[in-house]
């Protein structure tokens, strides 16, 4: 049997409308949940971190975080009255098996709770040269593992310093405000086992979500805002002196 | 006409360029995943990826579901606010198959100093000791219980 070309010229459209549906990939997952509904953020009380280092276990447990690198990590300031533009920043093993006790010498000590900010203007999104890296819909700065080169760029591009290279797949990695987890319903782990409560998941598309009076009632601040990244993670009682 | 009278060569040419134009759209819809784009220069597939990652932390509602009991008599104490697997560790696997993956027991001579053992840093209201002199190395849970740590009296 031969094809005549006016045959050909119907099956051709056909076929092609065929291989895109071949090719369209794996439909959307987690039906319940909708990106447009929800643009996540993190409230963080200074006030409240007692170094435990409970969230950083927490997440390098729930995330794989290899061995001497974080995702999430506590520092501990030491700040004299007399030079505040000189803080003395220690965070031994990220702060996972808490701090040496210290001794009281002047001046005023805290612990600072630290993770990706997940920048609405994230610089380190914008440098990637193979758009690996992105901010989701619902505000989350996730890295593509398979697309990822390892080039370092976005390590760079970082200003808090919150990328690194895993060296098991040597690719980009950060924290990913627990996608897997916030988008079934449950909170990131860190925020799970936190036992004063000083870090908090938020929705700010939620008119519900205790952040809106919280915000509306607290004086918060982010870190660096003279970069301009539009962080979305508020610390309330954060000292000038943190970095 | 003498200005097309060469026109046949334009076409030939037009031709290679347009059979190249076709070779390049083939071979970039194999090597373009269809997601890309969707939202943005990037995979949106990704997205779905990452979401589909295995959950360790079961969280504390999901505890509560068989652990009432427990969770009554945390919610009285000073430990109320703890998330369940804050001391306890990650035991989504036990949430799955309570059965056959059982939590480890706890060491509170180790535990509870991770919060509780004193430092320059911490918040002057909350409690804490040198747990060397307010024990002696001697296990918490032979004075406290540790879902509601105030002793009475």
């Amino acid at each position: 049997m031969s094809i005549t070309r006016r045959q050909l010229l119907i099956l051709l459209p056909a076929a092609a409308i065929a291989w895109d549906y071949v090719v369209a990939g794996t439909p959307e997952a987690s039906p319940n949940y909708q990106m447009a509904e929800h643009w996540w953020a993190m409230l963080i009380d200074v006030t409240r971190c007692i170094g435990c280092g409970s969230c950083v276990r927490g997440c390098q447990q729930e995330n794989k975080v290899p061995d001497g690198y974080f995702r999430t990590w506590v520092e501990r300031y030491h700040v004299e009255d007399w030079r505040m533009e000189y803080p003395s920043v220690d965070s031994p093993d990220g702060g996972k098996n808490g701090f040496p006790a210290g001794k009281e010498t002047g001046g005023k000590n805290f612990f600072v709770p630290k993770l990706c900010n997940h920048c609405a203007e994230s610089p380190c999104t914008q440098v990637c040269p193979v758009g690996a890296t992105f901010v989701s819909p619902d505000g989350v700065v996730l890295v593509d593992q398979k697309y990822c080169l390892g080039c370092r760029y976005c390590v760079q591009a970082c200003p808090y310093g919150c990328r690194f290279i895993n060296p098991q797949t040597n690719t980009a990695n950060k924290c990913t405000l627990c996608y897997h987890r916030i988008t079934k319903g449950l909170t990131t782990a860190c925020c799970e086992v936190c036992p004063t409560g000083a870090r908090q998941l938020a929705n700010l598309k939620d008119p519900k979500d205790p952040i809106h009076e919280f915000l509306r009632t607290h004086s918060v601040q982010v870190l660096k805002p003279q970069m301009a990244t539009r962080s979305k993670c508020f610390y309330y009682g954060l000292d000038g002196a943190v970095r | 006409m003498n200005l097309f009278k060469d026109a046949g060569h334009l076409f030939r040419v037009a031709a290679v360029f347009l059979a190249g134009l076709l070779v390049f759209l083939i071979v970039r819809s194999f090597l373009v995943p269809r997601s890309f784009g969707r939202y943005g220069h990037y995979r949106a597939n990704a997205i779905t990826e990452i979401a589909a990652l295995p959950i360790n932390y079961a969280g504390h509602q999901v505890c509560e579901n068989c652990h009432g009991d427990v969770q009554e008599m945390k919610s009285k104490g000073g430990h109320k606010g703890v998330a369940c697997e804050s001391c306890h560790g990650p035991l989504a696997a036990h949430a799955d198959d309570p059965a056959s993956v059982t939590p480890a027991k706890l060491d509170t001579a180790v535990l509870c100093v991770r919060c509780h053992q004193e430092n320059i840093a911490k918040p002057k209201t909350f409690p804490q000791v040198n747990a060397a002199d307010h024990s002696g190395g001697a296990a918490c849970n032979s004075c406290h219980k540790p879902h509601t740590p105030a002793i009475a009296g």
